[in-house]
């Protein structure tokens, strides 16, 4: 087994890294097309703007590869932040810019309503998971994980979302979907629950993905 | 619920770990990675470490420093300082798994790439914003506005505060209002403010600047200065509920410091992570 972080030259791809070599597990970071086909898991981090994000894996050909893995070959796919995004179909960061779609969905800013928040919305926050998330297996009932992002995911299918975390009136930390999962917070940031995250979601995607 | 977040600050000179009195008198604290090590450990919800290496000339000069021209750390040039850092950020990037925020003597985007590839989440800045303040938009441009946290050194002035550079040695002429409003258009994410008179005693935050930051800040703000005792942490909490809450001494010498200050914090209502 082997997990490829995806280097799209967005985002700190050494915390990933380290968190995942400190679950020892064999890890790289790449844009070698060779080397994302090779792994068995992938990892797509990132931070910045979606219009950033689409632009920097179109230049790289990223786009028709993740495609083919994703979407034909089922390879498990965790989107950490604005990789979370990028799943989405439309994303309004910038102007309009179209995304991966695998989820159909939108990403939009978020509306604070209440005096209190800010944007961005930065620091640890608690997470309401759904039963049954393969993410959160394990893990507290609400968990409390760390946030650093101004765009939420409004996935259409509400069905999808695991874990909701209440700010700026609610919106998804965390969304499952057969081989695809996503989190809007930074699991590798989020101390032991957050390495426990990641451990899930190399040890028990697979099923999942059967489904 | 957000929590308020509690973040050690670790002082880096010429390759040791010290702490501070009113930006000026420093003194050896120990080894840096165990000390990272065990705040992520022990719930720190982020850690800043800040680099406050001068030149050589500079150290050789400063008389009242306890670590001074005898330490073998001595550095002869910025490149050997950034040389040094880098491999520290990796090495305590290994262990460190909540943010970590890296200071001190950036002046180039070039030296901001460095230190996030080498592991930091987020790098501060201070001077460089003062001195060309369009860098914090080509920075936030370039890395994403949540990895550039400005960093403002504050001095009382009658019922306002004043900015300071170069650690605090330099008037920036600017006062906090005018510099505040410019930094977050400027496109920051965040705010460190410190405060230089509290700074090292022990005796409290300058809860007037904490109100201020409350009100005043946009943005998310953290402040530092003047921590003696766990108590200081909940009157800060209570002056600004929104504010973050940084400390560097009260942490260095005494044993589960972090863990300690979490709880007390909960056990006095506080809303954070345990």
């Amino acid at each position: 087994m082997k997990v490829c972080i995806i280097d799209y030259g967005l985002g700190n791809l050494t915390s990933v890294f380290n968190a995942v070599e400190k679950l020892g597990f064999d890890v790289c970071i790449s844009n070698d097309i060779k080397e994302i086909a090779d792994s068995t898991y992938l990892i797509l981090p990132g931070v910045g703007s979606f219009s950033n994000g689409m632009k920097n894996l179109r230049k790289l050909n990223l786009i028709d590869l993740l495609n083919h893995e994703v979407l034909e070959n089922k390879k498990p796919i965790l989107g950490i932040c604005l990789g979370m995004q990028l799943f989405a179909s439309f994303g309004y960061e910038n102007g309009l810019s179209k995304g991966l779609g695998w989820i159909k969905g939108d990403v939009k800013k978020l509306r604070l309503n209440l005096e209190s928040e800010r944007i961005p919305h930065m620091g640890w926050n608690d997470v309401s998971v759904t039963k049954g998330s393969i993410l959160a297996d394990n893990i507290t009932e609400s968990p409390v994980f760390y946030f650093v992002h101004s765009y939420q995911f409004i996935p259409e299918d509400s069905s999808l979302v695991t874990g909701v975390c209440d700010y700026a009136g609610g919106f998804a930390a965390m969304i499952e979907y057969k081989n695809i999962f996503a989190t809007q917070f930074h699991p590798e940031k989020s101390h032991d629950i957050g390495l426990q995250l990641i451990e899930n979601f190399l040890c028990r995607s697979d099923a999942h993905a059967e489904n | 619920m957000l929590k308020t977040r509690l973040i050690p600050v670790l002082l880096l000179k010429n390759g040791v770990l010290v702490r501070s009195r009113n930006f000026s008198l420093h003194q050896s604290t120990g080894n840096h990675i165990y000390q990272v090590e065990r705040f992520s450990e022990w719930k720190a919800d982020e850690i800043i470490y800040l680099d406050i290496s001068r030149e050589a000339t500079h150290s050789m000069r400063s008389g009242n420093s306890t670590i001074g021209s005898t330490s073998s750390n001595l550095h002869n040039s910025i490149e050997d300082c950034n040389t040094d850092i880098i491999q520290i950020i990796r090495k305590i990037s290994k262990v460190c798994f909540v943010p970590l925020t890296v200071g001190g003597g950036i002046r180039t985007l070039e030296d901001i790439r460095i230190r996030l590839a080498a592991g930091a989440d987020k790098v501060s800045i201070n001077t460089i914003a003062i001195d060309e303040p369009d860098f914090i938009t080509r920075a936030s441009k370039e890395f994403g506005a949540q990895c550039i946290v400005v960093s403002i050194d504050v001095k009382k002035c009658n019922d306002s505060w004043k900015v300071y550079k170069n650690f605090g040695k330099d008037d920036a002429n600017i006062s906090i209002d005018e510099w505040v409003t410019m930094v977050e258009k400027l496109g920051a994410g965040e705010v460190l403010i410190q405060s230089i008179d509290c700074d090292g005693f022990g005796n409290g935050y300058d809860l007037n600047l904490i109100k201020y930051v409350e009100e005043k800040v946009k943005i998310p703000a953290i402040v530092l200065g003047g921590v003696g005792d766990f108590s200081n942490l909940v009157e800060g909490n209570n002056a600004g509920k929104n504010i973050a809450l940084a400390a560097a001494n009260i942490f260095h010498f005494t044993e589960h410091s972090v863990l300690n200050a979490k709880n007390f914090l909960y056990e006095s209502g506080v809303n954070v992570r345990v």
